[in-house]
């Protein structure tokens, strides 16, 4: 019994102890460092427009609707950077396989009056597909290549232009070795609305 | 998928390289020694103990040992519980979130202090920067050094001359949170951070998108607790898609960074039993048979989500990869992870037992979601959670040593020392344990109405759902096919208020604290009877435990164990879905 008081103590001043150590010392330090040292990477990555915050080159946003803008991938959350869950369906589920067909046409439908030649085979698989988080930026090379006929031919600009403008806006694989490379789209968006390519 | 199976090699490199460092730094923290950092952390060590009135080298014995981690924990459960339960009235509560359900409380305190970090709440619509930091954060830590130290106690009984002294446990807990935990986070946090991980104390931010309509920001104390979340095996995001939140995890050398942290520790644990056992060989021959199993997994994961879904399939997707496209199943996945790195992250966050995610579990092929929960069904030994792991794979040594033994009609010994009766039952306590609590549990959340209301799909994947998810709690895992619920969130399409089903977060929560406990009690039962056993000479008829026909011997009786446990289940929800294009 004595062992069991003294552990008893000891657990309560070790709780004490390690909880101003781990979780406020710990945390406080590191967002004063953050704050310090990554002012804007720490604070969300905000990307401002005169002034204004319009977005975080991290986080996806919704364009759906005007064919001006390069899209984003489907969304489960209708991309809500606040309240984030998966789609969660499964792999054999007739409701996610209704989803992809109904997205796979109407990319058909948007994308094939500026693009004559596209067919289901050319669409990539991120194009159909929801992501993860629900505000993923980035879209697969493929997707934006297809998207930059519409864009070019809505907003006059020479296909060429358009296409540049996607390949400065790819994030490469880090060490050009891990991940995946994507076109981070507010940021293309950005650039376009910016007077890019004119 | 050659420049997938290029990343992933290279990944492999670099972790094995890193093991020797600091698998050997982690046994001098082991044995009190100095380590580089004395200097500047002495101090608060010995203030630590001196608040705590402990003597460091006052040594415990196995009983003694477990009872410290036993009253640690529970304090600990106490404490998160009220933290949890008072939310309302903390501070640093920007979006004044009000105080947790008893049911959701209840199972996140029991998740946190098991090192599982299993989630039926959603971080950034429900708790505070308060409880993140003060209550999770903490646990993340110390539930981790719990694991370590109880391993730490483990080994030493092993390799021990004489006597029944397995070390302190407040000395252990005090080293392993300064020397090892806290400086590896620390610098970690910080890079994530350069890399957009965000980390302040300031509220949301909403703002007009580009294209109008407005968006909101959660931010928060998020690198602090990533860094932590990763190096301790535990898994449980700040938000709600985990690792996939680009706030968590903005890109291919975040994604990177955070795998390291997970493999690291107890990677390098197996360096660090080597070295304290006096038998490097020893050390890599588990190494070994760790690495072979997961190489399994992660190709195995792989080239299922590369061929892509039925779904997919059905709808007219076509899935081969082509130029500017990674193809296959990109249901639930980032971009910039493809599916070279989702796959590579759902092997390692699920063969140890971290369980964080960067996709969605539960649109993973049938083939593809096999892999975690076969990866889990193994009892978390391929790594593992940080000590637990390899505390456990001990455990399957001595079993496999003693079916040799068995089969060649030797007495079975260990690093020179008999296994006998009493070894061998606390062994069997401690393995069966676990795979026992999965079935029963996933069987009466099957078998009766409280239990299949948590189910969110249709057919075989909601049958998947229930195991994967007292698989996943009953390992201490915490990863989740995460259509399954527990709790109702606050803003969810068609729910006003929040609500936790008492079945889901009752059931899940016992299930997580007596798996964590009973077989961590088994292995230092195990190890204090070991103490005190004499270490005889290696003789020519010693079957040696660190050849490649014992590395051999050890995969096959932890695939066995597991097979003969789960094969029925299996067979019955992802293998059904992996053999068949049937849509439900």
């Amino acid at each position: 019994m004595n062992g069991l008081r003294k552990d008893l103590t000891t657990a309560t001043t070790a709780i004490v102890v390690l909880t101003l150590l781990l979780g406020v010392a710990y945390p406080l330090v590191t967002t004063g460092v953050a704050q310090l040292v990554f002012p804007n990477a720490s604070n969300g990555s905000k990307i401002e427009l005169d002034g204004k915050v319009v977005g975080s080159k991290l986080i996806g946003q919704d364009f759906r609707g005007l064919p001006r803008y390069f899209q984003s991938r489907p969304s489960a959350t209708e991309y809500s950077a606040d309240i984030t869950f998966f789609n969660n369906l499964g792999p054999n589920s007739r409701e996610l396989s209704d989803f992809f067909a109904e997205q796979l046409s109407a990319y058909l439908r948007r994308e094939r009056r500026f693009d004559p030649g596209l067919g289901a085979a050319e669409v990539p698989v991120d194009a159909t597909a929801t992501s993860a988080s629900g505000v993923d930026p980035h879209i697969s090379v493929a997707n934006a290549r297809i998207q930059a006929h519409r864009v070019a031919a809505v907003r006059y600009l020479p296909l060429a232009d358009v296409l540049d403008l996607v390949d400065e806006h790819t994030d490469g694989r880090f060490l050009t070795l891990f991940g995946e490379p994507g076109v981070n789209v507010l940021q293309l968006n950005l650039a376009l609305d910016r007077g890019a390519g004119r | 998928m050659t420049q997938g199976w290029v990343q992933i090699a290279v990944f492999l490199l670099v972790l094995t390289a890193l093991v020797p460092p600091v698998g050997g730094y982690i046994a001098r923290v082991f044995r009190g020694e100095r380590v580089f950092l004395s200097p500047l952390l002495g101090p608060v060590e010995r203030f630590s103990y001196r608040a705590l009135r402990v003597q460091p080298a006052d040594d415990q014995d196995w009983k003694a040992y477990a009872r410290s981690i036993v009253v640690f924990s529970l304090l600990s459960w106490l404490v998160l519980y009220l933290i949890l339960r008072t939310q309302s009235i903390q501070p640093l509560n920007p979006e004044g979130f009000g105080a947790g359900p008893w049911n959701l409380s209840f199972n996140t305190a029991s998740s946190f202090v098991t090192n599982t970090n299993w989630q039926y709440y959603g971080g950034e619509t429900t708790l505070s920067y308060f409880v993140q930091m003060a209550g999770l954060t903490v646990q993340n830590f110390v539930s981790a050094a719990v694991g370590i130290a109880a391993l730490a106690a483990v080994i030493r009984g092993f390799v021990a001359r004489s006597g029944a002294a397995l070390g302190n446990f407040w000395t252990d807990l005090i080293r392993i949170n300064l020397y090892l935990l806290l400086p590896i986070s620390l610098l970690a946090a910080l890079l994530l951070v350069s890399q957009g991980v965000v980390q302040t104390l300031d509220g949301s931010q909403a703002f007009h998108m580009l294209a109008g309509g407005t968006q909101t920001l959660a931010l928060g104390p998020v690198a602090s607790q990533e860094a932590i979340k990763e190096l301790g095996t535990n898994g449980g995001g700040f938000f709600n898609v985990n690792s996939a939140m680009p706030f968590e995890n903005p890109g291919g050398l975040t994604n990177m960074v955070e795998l390291l942290l997970i493999l690291i520790v107890p990677a390098s644990l197996t360096f660090t039993f080597g070295r304290m056992a006096g038998n490097r060989r020893q050390g890599w021959a588990l190494y070994a048979a760790m690495m072979a199993m997961f190489l399994v997994a992660v190709a195995v994961v792989y080239a299922a989500e590369q061929h892509g879904s039925p779904a997919q399939h059905h709808a007219g997707v076509l899935t081969h990869a082509f130029d500017g496209s990674s193809g296959g199943n990109m249901e639930g996945k980032e971009q910039r992870f493809g599916i070279a790195e989702s796959s590579l992250w759902t092997a390692v966050t699920t063969v140890t037992s971290c369980g964080a995610v960067n996709a969605a579990l539960d649109s993973l092929t049938g083939i593809g979601g096999l892999v975690p929960l076969a990866s889990m069904g193994t009892g978390e030994v391929v790594f593992g959670g940080v000590g637990s792991g390899l505390y456990y794979m001990l455990l399957f040594v001595l079993l496999t040593v003693f079916i040799a033994g068995l089969m060649v009609g030797r007495t079975p010994e260990f690093l020179g020392k008999k296994i006998e009766s009493r070894e061998v039952k606390l062994v069997l306590v401690g393995v069966l344990v676990t795979p026992l609590l999965v079935l029963f549990a996933s069987s009466w959340a099957l078998a009766s109405t409280d239990g299949t209301q948590s189910i969110y799909n249709h057919g075989p994947q909601g049958f998947s759902e229930s195991l994967y998810a007292y698989m996943s709690q009953a390992n201490n895992n915490g990863s989740a096919f995460a259509g399954y619920t527990g709790f109702v969130q606050p803003h969810a399409p068609g729910n006003a208020g929040a609500y936790g089903y008492d079945f889901a977060n009752l059931l899940g929560g016992l299930v997580m604290i007596v798996a964590r406990f009973l077989p961590m009690i088994a292995a230092l039962a195990v190890a204090g009877s070991l103490s005190g056993k004499r270490i005889a000479p290696a003789g020519a008829g010693t079957f040696r435990a660190d050849s490649p026909t014992f590395v051999a011997l050890l995969i096959g009786v932890v695939v066995i164990v597991a097979a003969l446990t789960f094969f029925p289940a299996f067979l019955l929800g992802p293998v059904v879905q992996g053999l068949s294009n049937q849509l439900f």
